[in-house]
């Protein structure tokens, strides 16, 4: 549990950095050391099949952030920090950790789930999937819905990312709206 | 975007297949070990990541039809959805009809679940080295595209 706590802390501090460094390499690698630090998480929890999705996940998430700003020619933010961002931000942290303190009060200890469906999924995946894999059965077999319904998320955010980025209909700098003119 | 230099296209192209053979065998290997579609996926998208950061945009694409990213795409979806929709005529949605035949921790066994891999797999796979695509290589301004 200790080494836990340690990454924990270690995440943390890398969050705050990467939000408050100005150079926005710097920044994109302070997210993926933090990136990374979950990963080492998911290996200590005994959860090989996370480590791995969030270890290529976050190298990709990497590689696009690098290329979709540096390689831009975009290194730079200049935030204008006022009072009245700061004031609201502390307001809505501040009500976040009231409600989060009876949220987490309610959710069973750490490492103790309550185990009541998760039980029936240990009992009957060899027998039922004849899968080795039990993650890949759960998430395949008795959860396959919700499999379908994240492959859709996928699928439309790859849409919109195609339709807001495309070539064709785009307007040139100096272009003028028709209704405008 | 211009290519990296000749160690570097070098060594990409004997590494770039063995990244690629990984993710198949993460894909294949889903229901056996850890991984799964969605890893082997991203580990397919991103050996061709490499290839393009190494060789630049224009010999890459000499290399990777643009067409084959939207088919693979549609088509992983289709597969996956007409998967469950096939077990849908027995009675029951995600039906898992093939699991009487093979024998656990053998690579044919649990029934639909490979295919699902593998349909997973297509879809992420081609979807996000379309987003790459798409986020980091074409061009946004108007003067350097000519």
């Amino acid at each position: 549990m200790f080494e836990l706590y340690v990454i924990m802390v270690f995440m943390i501090i890398g969050a705050v950095v990467a939000v408050n460094l100005r150079g926005l390499l710097s920044s994109v690698i302070a997210v993926g050391a933090v990136g990374l630090g979950l990963c080492v998480m998911f290996l200590l929890l005994r959860a090989p099949d996370l480590a791995i999705t969030q270890l290529v996940v976050e190298i990709l998430c990497l590689v696009i952030l690098i290329r979709a700003t540096i390689g831009r020619g975009v290194s730079r933010l200049q935030p204008k920090a006022s009072r009245w961002i700061f004031a609201a931000f502390f307001i809505f942290a501040v009500g976040f950790l009231y409600i989060a303190y009876f949220a987490m009060k309610q959710i069973p200890v750490f490492g103790e789930a309550l185990m009541n469906t998760s039980q029936f999924y240990i009992a009957n995946a060899l027998s039922k999937v004849k899968a080795a894999n039990i993650v890949s059965a759960i998430i395949l077999d008795f959860r396959g819905y919700d499999t379908l319904g994240e492959a859709t998320v996928l699928f439309t955010s790859v849409i919109a990312v195609l339709a807001v980025m495309r070539r064709k209909g785009r307007k040139k700098i100096d272009e003028r709206d028709e209704l405008n003119s | 975007m211009r290519g990296m230099s000749l160690i570097v296209k070098r060594v990409t192209k004997y590494t770039v297949g063995l990244i690629m053979l990984f993710g198949i065998y993460i894909v294949l290997h889903g229901h056996l070990s850890p991984g799964g579609g969605f890893a082997g996926g991203v580990i397919i998208a991103l050996s061709f990541i490499h290839l393009i950061l190494a060789f630049g945009r224009k010999d890459a694409e000499k290399m990777i039809p643009g067409k084959f990213l939207a088919l693979g795409e549609s088509f992983g979806g289709l597969l996956f959805l007409g998967l469950a929709l096939i077990g849908l005529a027995s009675g029951v949605f995600f039906l898992n009809f093939f699991s009487s035949k093979g024998t656990p921790f053998n690579l044919l066994s649990a029934g639909i679940i490979p295919l699902c891999n593998i349909a997973i797999g297509l879809k992420v796979g081609a979807g996000l080295f379309a987003v790459f695509m798409v986020l980091s290589v074409f061009r946004i301004d108007d003067k350097e595209e000519k």
